[in-house]
């Protein structure tokens, strides 16, 4: 036991003392800002307004089409559905002569194909035309009448309360959804990154033949055991500096908040956001960042940090063993394990997917099932966890999965620590699954 | 007193038998020679005594007590064939490492490092990492790692090849000094200059089963054909004789084999009588690369897989 804790030391120095580790751990939050800005910034440039011509014959929508940044709508008698592209329309829409009444077909040509959103949008478009056209027509409404009563009618906000007995909690879908699945992909990532470290450290052993000098002084489980438990704790160290960065980033975010907006965030949290325009004026600006605020203050932040840990932790030590058996069975050639990875990667991105619908719908069996069974327990549980314990995951699901995560792990690594015993100290063979099936299963 | 006693080991793998009922005892303080052609299982019957392989069959005893791999890895220091050292990791840090693993603790570990550092002029090599070393630089350090925690049992695979004979000596009085103080060596090698200058007492193994066991003297009279070289002056015109066979004849030097039933004496006696003035007589022992080619040759060369079932 002495010796298993020189290798875990040796193993986490000499990777955390390694200036690539600190590199990574500064620079992997930074990428994954740019990332997701970037893909936000390209998607909101990439916006471009549609002009689409409108062949009305009838002119029944003319007034009830409405136009914006993102659809514009051209009635120009000129164009017709051969030349709307040298006008300077990306389609043209052609309106049927009898609009209303059955179910229409409306027909729309384009020469640059338009986004399913974007369609959609159009679809919402004729309908509510068609609607406003018919009470204008049909009832006395002015339109002057029916304008305000629809934006009078826009005006329901959904607040949604998770019920925990006697009090309700105020909760944050899009939080819980943001929550999830920024730590189901985490833990997808991390899965991963240290998993193929330890099977990098493996094979490093072994074509070195350090594992030769190394196995005449500790057994094979042990020297296995200390590497996998030595990169666990460089995972830890990491995530462990991520949160510092991040509260230290907040507090100096903070810092940068002008102080009249402070107060105002301040007084709107004492208030509970209700403050009148009678008391200090408010900005937009202290009330975004007051509605930021609360929308944190309503994830259960211990609970989500304690899970991810446990399930980060369970998921790499159920991965790593294996990665850690394949890492023992190749030899020089990077190309043997591409191969022998693909069992392993596979349970891995099909949890990722399962994942990003767990995200959504928590509830689903789909969801259920993945996030109890060990293969894809650790990312799929995390994204069902922000939306609450025990609304949406109850404690039998949450403890099944723990319990049946340890046992994972503990059966992996007794498995792999068979292979890697009979891998390590083999040479020149080439490893399939078979053969690391049958050392899996060897007695001795 | 034997201090280490292989009794009948035995060791299958699914295509062959690399040990097959190997026997033999190492004395304290000697050094032990173990040969044998490449594939002939010296590689599994090392890794058996140094508890990497458990045996299938048979016994290993460490000054007459069983060998238990647990405790008994710190009595033991192996040099595998092939150098094993982390590349990106310091010596210092590396060579205290492995004694650690050994079972030092970290301050005798400095310690000891220290001396031998000072002792193979390797004391600036501290902070550097494998990467920037030679091949024979390693090598070296290897050898520092190996007997660092002095194990009263070393085991040396091939501890020669890539140095220079400088260092190769710098080694070789090492292993006699180790020697001397009471550790025992296996030494295993294809090099038989190199045994016939550093063993007291040999093994030969072929296809798993050992063909030959002795002292490097008793091995050299076992194999000795007697044959005789001779230097006189004037050799006889005429050398046929009943006594023994004329091989060649070089100048003043010829080569003979003395019959069965004669001696010696009745060869130099031969010589004396027809006045030829003997300068030189001595008896021609086979080397061990003559033993080794003789034992091996005739046997295939790689050893061909075979199925057990068993």
């Amino acid at each position: 036991m002495k010796k298993i804790g020189l290798i875990i030391r040796r193993e986490y120095l000499t990777r955390v003392r390694n200036k690539t580790f600190l590199l990574s751990t500064f620079l992997l939050p930074i990428m994954i800002v740019l990332l997701i800005s970037g893909t936000v910034a390209l998607s909101l440039k990439g916006k471009t307004t549609h002009r689409v011509a409108v062949l009305d014959q009838n002119g029944y929508f003319k007034d009830y089409l409405k136009s914006d940044s993102n659809i514009r709508f051209d009635f120009s008698a000129g164009i017709d559905s051969l030349n709307y592209p040298s006008k300077n329309c990306t389609a043209v829409l052609i309106i049927p002569v009898l609009p209303e009444g059955q179910k229409t077909i409306y027909r729309l040509k384009y020469k640059k194909q338009m986004g399913i959103s974007d369609i959609n949008d159009l679809e919402r478009r004729i309908s509510s035309a068609i609607t406003d056209h018919l009470i204008y027509n049909k009832t006395n409404l002015s339109r002057a009448r029916l304008d305000s009563l629809r934006s009078a009618s826009d005006i329901a906000e959904l607040k949604t309360y998770s019920d925990e007995g006697k009090n309700s909690k105020a909760s944050s879908q899009g939080l819980a959804y943001g929550i999830g699945y920024a730590c189901g992909f985490l833990i997808y990532l991390l899965t991963f990154i240290y998993g193929a470290a330890v099977m990098r450290g493996v094979m490093e052993e072994k074509t070195s033949r350090v594992a030769e000098v190394i196995v005449s002084s500790v057994k094979p489980f042990p020297l296995m055991l200390g590497k996998i438990i030595g990169i666990g704790a460089v995972g830890l160290t990491q995530f462990l500096l991520w949160i510092g960065l991040i509260v230290v980033l907040a507090g100096v975010a903070q810092a940068f908040i002008p102080h009249e907006l402070l107060a105002q965030v301040n007084h709107l949290q004492q208030t509970g956001g209700m403050a009148n325009a009678s008391a200090i004026q408010t900005s937009e600006a202290a009330r975004q960042i007051f509605e930021v605020k609360q929308a944190i203050a309503t994830a259960n932040w211990l609970l989500i940090i304690g899970c991810f840990t446990y399930y980060f932790l369970g998921g790499y030590l159920f991965y790593a063993s294996l990665f850690a058996a394949v890492g023992s069975v190749v030899n020089e050639d990077p190309q043997e394990a591409q191969s022998l990875l693909l069992p392993i990667s596979m349970p891995i991105i099909f949890s990722f997917i399962i994942m990003s619908i767990a995200a959504q719908d928590t509830g689903g069996s789909l969801a259920v099932w993945a996030s109890i069974i060990p293969f894809s327990s650790p990312i799929v549980m995390m994204a069902r966890i922000p939306y609450g314990v025990p609304g949406a995951v109850p404690y039998w699901q949450l403890l099944l999965s723990m319990g049946m995560l340890a046992g994972g792990f503990l059966f992996t690594t007794w498995m792999a620590g068979k292979i890697y015993r009979t891998g390590i100290l083999m040479y020149g063979k080439k490893p399939n699954w078979k053969t690391m099936w049958a050392w899996a299963w060897k007695k001795q | 007193m034997p201090m280490l006693e292989v009794l009948q080991l035995k060791k299958y793998f699914a295509t062959q038998k690399a040990v097959d009922d190997i026997s033999f005892i190492l004395d304290n303080g000697s050094i032990f020679g173990l040969l044998g052609p490449n594939g002939a299982g010296k590689t599994t019957l090392i890794r058996m005594i140094t508890g990497i392989f458990y045996p299938d069959e048979g016994n290993i005893l460490l000054n007459s007590k069983k060998f238990n791999p647990d405790e008994d890895a710190a009595r033991i220091g192996y040099m595998p064939e092939e150098r094993g050292l982390y590349k990106k990791m310091k010596i210092g840090e590396q060579a205290i490492y492995f004694a650690r693993l050994k079972g030092l603790s970290r301050h005798d570990a400095v310690d000891r490092i220290k001396k031998w550092f000072v002792r193979f002029e390797m004391q600036s090599w501290w902070n550097k990492k494998i990467e920037d070393l030679s091949k024979g630089m390693a090598q070296k350090l290897q050898f520092v790692i190996t007997v660092l925690h002095e194990p009263e049992l070393i085991i040396l695979d091939e501890p020669f090849s890539g140095l220079d004979p400088v260092n190769a000596n710098l080694i070789k009085d090492e292993i006699f000094r180790l020697a001397k103080n009471g550790s025992s060596i296996i030494f295993s090698t294809h090099r038989m200059e190199q045994v016939e200058e550093i063993c007291d007492h040999i093994i030969l193994i072929n296809k798993g089963q050992k063909i030959l066991d002795g002292s490097v003297s008793a091995v050299k009279q076992e194999f000795k054909e007697n044959l005789f070289r001779l230097t006189a002056h004037p050799l006889p015109e005429d050398n046929r004789s009943s006594l023994f066979d004329l091989l060649s004849k070089k100048a003043d030097c010829i080569t003979l084999r003395i019959k069965e039933g004669h001696s010696p004496n009745e060869v130099l006696e031969y010589f004396i009588n027809r006045q030829s003035l003997i300068s030189d007589f001595r008896e021609l022992l086979p080397s061990l690369n003559d033993i080794f080619i003789r034992l091996v040759e005739g046997t295939s060369v790689s050893r061909q897989f075979q199925n057990i079932q068993s």
